[in-house]
Order: C-alpha cells, then structure tokens, then sequence
C-alpha cells in the first residue's frame, strides 16, 4: 500500500550490470518506499531475474555501474549474508535442495544467525519448533516439512512454500520474490500469496517478478514495472498488470519505441 | 619388476606360514576349502598397478613387513572397549585381533525362546550346523582369482555366524565388531551370514582401532538371501589410521529378496573394499551406498559389482566421496545386466566432493549390458561445492564458512541418514560434523 510519509527503502539508480562481460541491465532506476508492492514484469531475457539477484548479491552478476541504497546504505558494500541480515530477502526461484541437513535445523540456524546478528534472542530446538510450527500454520505446511532434509523431493509448490515460510521467519524489511508463482497450481498460489499478503506491514517492502499477472490476482501491486533489455520502460498501476495480460508485452515495446523516437 | 614380484611372493610365503598353528577342522570339506584356498594364496601374487583392478591403488607397501596373525585369545575386559559399543545392539560378537573374544560377545545359539537365530562364532557352531554351513561358507566370496581372499580362506577358522531361520525377523541390530590392538598383524575377519526365506535382519559390521599403528585387515564376508528375505548390512571401517584395510564382500540374493547396504570408510592408509552383489533369483533388489571420508594421505578404494542374473531385478548405488588434503578416492562401480535379466531397473550414482587442491578422485562407472529391455541410468561428478547452493545460503544470512560447513556436512549427511540404526547414525553424523568443519 501506498504511504504518502513514508520513508524509501530501496533506491535504483542507473544500475548496470553484467554476466561474463555481456550487459544485461542497462541502467535501471527504481524507488520502492517502506509498504509498497512493486511487481516487476516482462518477457523472458529482459533481465528482471537478473535484477533480483543483483540485489541479493549474486556473485555471478557483475555490477557496472549505478547506485542502490538500501535504508540510506550502500548495498554494495554489503556481502549477500549482510544483506540478508540487513533486511533484504530473495526468494528463489529454484530453490536449493541440500539431502543431509533436516529443515528444521536449517531453519532455525538462518533463524538465529539473523537475530543474533539483530542483537535479539535466539531460540532453542524447543522453543524454535513452537515457533515455527505456528508460521507453517499460515502457509498450509504440515509439520513433516521439519523432518525431511531442506528442499529434497519437495514439490515445486511446497519448495515455494518453504521459501515463504523462510520469508516469514527472517521478516525481511525488503523481501524480492523471483518468479514465486511459476510451476504453482491455482491452490498453491492462493497458499504462497496469501502468506506473503499477511506478512506485508508498514514497515516492509515486497517485489515480485513474475512473467504472468496471474500472481498479481492474490498479491495486488501499487506499482507495475515492465522491463525490456535491461531497463524500465514503463511503470503504471495495477491496471497496467491486466492490459499485458490482455494486449501482451508487444505494444508497451512499440510504444516505447514511439516515443524514443519523437 | 622382479625384484618386486619377489618379493612380494615371499610375502605370502611368510604369511602362509602363520597358518602352521591352525588346529585342523573335523569337516573334511572345510579342511578341503582351506587347502584349495593355500594354493591358491600360493599361485597369485599380490596385485600391483599393472592389474587393471588396482591401477589406482598401489599397495607395495603392504608387502615391507610380514604383519603375522595373532593367535592368542585378548583379555581385554569390557570398560576398555565398551565406548564402541552400540544401542540398541544387544546381541554383539567381538574379535579382537581377529580372535573371538567370548568375555566381550553375548551369543545368541538357537534356542527356541529365541525363535531359533543364531549368532555365534564360527568354530563353536562349524559341527552343529555343518549342513547349513557347508553350500555357503567359502561359496560366495570367489578366492580363486583374488589373493586377499585366499589368504583369508587359507586361515579360515573362526568368524562371525549369523543364521537367521525362515520368516524371523530379528527386531535388534546384531553389531559384528572387530577391534584391532596390536601393531605389525594381520587379523583375518571372516564373517557369514545366512538369512533363510522370509526373514529379516539388519548386521552391522564394525572396524575399530584401540590405538594407532600399522596392522593390516583382511576380511571377508559372505551374506546369502533366501526367497524373500530382507537383509540391512551396514559396514563401517575405522580403521587407524596407518592400516591398510583389505576387504571383500560377495552377496548372493535369491527370489524377491532384498538387500540394502551403507558402507562408511573414514580409517586406514589404504583401504580396498570390493562388495559384489548377484542378484540370482528373480525380482530381487539391492541398494548399495557408500561413503568415503578422508584426509591426509589416506588411499580409500571401493570396487563393487552390482549382478543382474535374472529378470525383474532392481538396484539402486549411490557412492560418495569426500576427499580433503593430500587424499585419494577410488570408486569402480560396475553393473551387469546378463542375457536373462530383461526388466532390470538400475540406477547408479557416484558423487565426489574435494576439499583440497591436492585431493584427488578417480571414478569409473562400468556398465555391461546383455539384456535389451532394461533401464540403466548413471551418471558421475566431480567437484567442489556448487556455487548456487553456497549463494543460496549465504542469501539466508550464513557465512561463507558456515554455508561451505553445512553443505560439506550434508554431502555425507546424505548417506549416513539411510542407517536405521539411531545411535550409530547420530555417531557418525558427529563424525562427519568434526571432519568437515573449518573455521
């Protein structure tokens, strides 16, 4: 939701960046203040998937030029983990499986890693699962997601699900969903974007990059961004979502190109 | 060159020795199978890296010092070894030295109270059960061509007995473990397993050291499956560190039967095991998994052979490595598929992780298909830790160190999580946990 007082948490400033020396973002700028949801949106290759994982700190992604602040800071000084315990959080579009290692020690080892990085207290095995239990509540999961190994054999919906609930546990101040909705049947995207709804405060920020508006049924933006060859070439309201889905990526192009050239 | 086959063969000569303090056994076919075995002993020669089963294992060493058998019984008493003791293992046979010792082991010898399963030592039980004994004992681990397992066979005495009688199903893992204690020997583990039609039993076959040195281990094992049997083998060799640890393995399954093995590598200089499993009635299944975890110098080899004889059979592999310093990882991991095994489903799989830039892994897949209508998948890697699992959790707030930690731990978690002994498994996730972590 739109705030008119509130403070911005993430600037974008003619970010450019690179993979294997070839440009992918050609300068992109962004404000995304604390209670908005931005869905950024475009065909594939356009770099939006890119643009998440530069924010993340992907070490992959080159970053050439241009600003990000992030509450005031250069997010580029920040490691990917100082990132994450800063406040910025990427859900995966493939997220990792690691065979070996239960969930429920995953999870409460990021989860104590981040609070006592917050000077906050962490929790016991004990404490934890009571803790966690209750969030998992919200996102429809049962309890044997704790046992099994992170990730392994899930589902491409209860991988997603167990990405939010990670969201949900790290409470991030700007949390970047990349592609949450693809590989998600109708039940699932209702399950993942209502948990991402309830945990949208005041004080957080949501970016979804998403191909499809499909998602932006359940988790309504207060700003549209379509992106083309590495940049921003248009940025409307939640109207903008449902005129690609019925018109297509093509004219936003073609109008693009029109007044590049007037 | 002949300066090595030499000596070498003066090498088994002097090992053959040893074999003059054996009692005779009262079985003429055992004492038959002893005497083919000494032959044999004396016709081969040890392998070098010329063999193409060894080239990457080289174990001239082992040929530098005649590493006699130990024949004296132990007085070690149980406060010594009790912290290798497993829960809830409550029937447990110990050699130490490869000597049964009776003061450490509780046996198990058939009584009807305990629906007729016997674990025993081998030469208290050779008379009783010499007709269950004689189409197995020396059948299923070939010694004809290998000259481990013919010295093995050469010395055969004393051993292990497992006989599990027809639809039992024995509800506490029975623990073999063999401790070594003395420097400069070589113990001779022998171990058999009957498991009659219907029934099931999980075995878990123990290598421990008392103390560092430089021993030799030459064990051999034989597990026969019956119709419908279900047998859980897990092996794990802790061997010191300065040991070589020689080991063969031959596993025959029949009809619907089903055999699952872990094997865990961690001990020993040079290690060689070779496990060969032959699926030879129809519809039996067999997982075979591994791990390997070294460092140092240390040299661990696995050679298994996976035997589709008859149709309908299923077999699942996966062998991992983790190989930190100046260690090497051999794995040689063949399946064949014969001319009658149609329908055969199988799967193998070696992952291989290096810590080091000095560390090193060879690995061959080998499959051999007779049979038309199979499914065979495999596939190998080699590497290091991938990239997008450490960013994955460096983006969840982890160090480096502490991402790079918890996937090296998970890499061997993976496998030592298939052991469905608890306090066996909680062990060696600890140990995993204490070889893998830097800081």
């Amino acid at each position: 939701m739109i705030y008119p007082d509130s403070k911005s948490l993430l600037e974008v400033r003619g970010l450019r960046a690179t993979v294997n020396g070839i440009e992918i973002l050609k300068g992109i700028d962004l404000t995304v203040r604390s209670g908005e949801v931005h869905a950024i949106m475009g065909t594939n290759g356009s770099g939006k998937s890119t643009f998440a994982k530069v924010l993340a700190g992907h070490a992959a992604y080159e970053v050439a030029g241009g600003t990000v602040l992030f509450e005031g800071r250069n997010l580029f000084e920040l490691a990917p983990e100082e990132r994450a315990r800063a406040g910025v959080f990427l859900a995966f579009q493939y997220p990792i499986e690691i065979p070996g290692v239960a969930n429920n020690q995953f999870l409460r080892l990021t989860y104590n890693t981040v609070q006592a990085q917050r000077g906050k207290d962490e929790l016991d095995p004990l404490e934890f699962d009571d803790f966690v239990r209750e969030k998992m509540k919200m996102l429809e999961m049962s309890p044997d997601f704790l046992d099994r190994s992170v990730n392994a054999g899930f589902s491409g919906g209860e991988k997603k699900r167990n990405e939010i609930l990670q969201m949900a546990l790290l409470e991030p101040r700007l949390a970047i969903l990349d592609e949450t909705d693809s590989g998600l049947d109708i039940d699932a995207l209702r399950i993942v974007a209502n948990g991402v709804n309830q945990l949208a405060t005041r004080d957080n920020a949501t970016i979804l990059v998403t191909h499809y508006q499909r998602l932006l049924n359940y988790i309504v933006p207060d700003y549209v961004h379509v992106m083309e060859s590495g940049r921003i070439i248009k940025t409307g309201g939640k109207q903008l979502a449902l005129d690609l889905e019925t018109h297509g990526y093509d004219w936003v192009s073609i109008e693009q190109r029109a007044a590049a050239g007037a | 060159m002949n300066m090595s086959v030499a000596t070498a063969s003066s090498y088994l000569e002097s090992l053959l020795l040893g074999r003059a303090q054996l009692p005779a056994s009262p079985l003429a076919w055992l004492n038959r199978l002893r005497a083919e075995a000494v032959e044999r002993a004396g016709a081969l020669r040890v392998p070098t890296t010329r063999d193409e089963d060894w080239r990457f294992t080289d174990i001239s060493s082992l040929t530098k010092l005649p590493f006699l058998p130990v024949h004296a019984a132990s007085p070690l008493q149980t406060a010594e070894v009790e912290r290798f003791y497993l829960e809830p293992a409550t029937i447990r046979l110990v050699f130490v030295d490869g000597v049964y010792a009776p003061q450490l082991s509780t046996q198990v010898l058939g009584a009807a109270g305990d629906s007729g399963i016997v674990v025993t030592h081998l030469s208290a039980a050779v008379s009783a059960h010499a007709t269950t004994l004689e189409p197995h004992l020396g059948r299923h681990a070939e010694f004809r061509n290998n000259v481990f397992t013919a010295l093995n066979t050469a010395f055969l005495h004393d051993g292990a007995l497992i006989i599990v009688p027809q639809n039992v199903a024995v509800d506490v893992p029975v623990h073999l473990l063999f401790i070594a204690t003395q420097k400069e020997a070589t113990s001779y583990p022998r171990c058999l397993l009957i498991a009659e039609s219907g029934s099931a039993v999980t075995v878990i076959e123990d290598y421990v050291a008392l103390q560092q040195g430089v021993y030799v281990t030459n064990a051999v094992t034989e597990i026969a499956l019956a119709d419908n049997a279900r047998v859980n083998h897990i092996r794990v060799q802790r061997d010191s560190g300065q040991a070589f640890h020689i080991a063969d393995c031959a596993v025959s399954l029949a009809q619907m039967s089903h055999y699952q093995s872990t094997s865990i590598a961690l001990g020993a200089r040079i290690s060689r095991y070779n496990l060969n499993v032959q699926l030879a009635g129809e519809g039996a299944e067999c997982t075979v998994d591994g791990l390997a975890l070294i460092a140092e110098r240390q040299l661990a080899d696995t050679h298994t052979c996976i035997d589709h004889i008859k149709p309908h059979g299923t077999s699942r592999q996966l062998h991992k490595c983790i190989v930190d310093a100046a260690a090497h990882a051999v794995f040689n991991g063949k399946i064949m598929v014969r001319p009658g095994a149609q329908l055969t489903d199988s799967a193998q799989s070696s992952r291989n992780l290096l810590l080091s830039g000095r560390a090193h892994v060879d690995t061959k897949p080998q499959l051999e298909i007779f049979a038309d209508d199979v499914k065979c998948a495999h596939g190998a890697t080699v590497g290091q830790l991938d990239s997008e699992e450490v960013f994955y959790l460096k983006s969840r707030g982890l160090s480096e160190m502490t991402a790079r930690n918890l996937l090296t731990y998970a890499f061997g978690a993976e496998v030592i999580e298939r052991i469905p002994v608890a306090s066996l498994r909680h062990r060696l996730e600890q140990t995993v946990l204490e070889r893998t972590q830097r800081s």
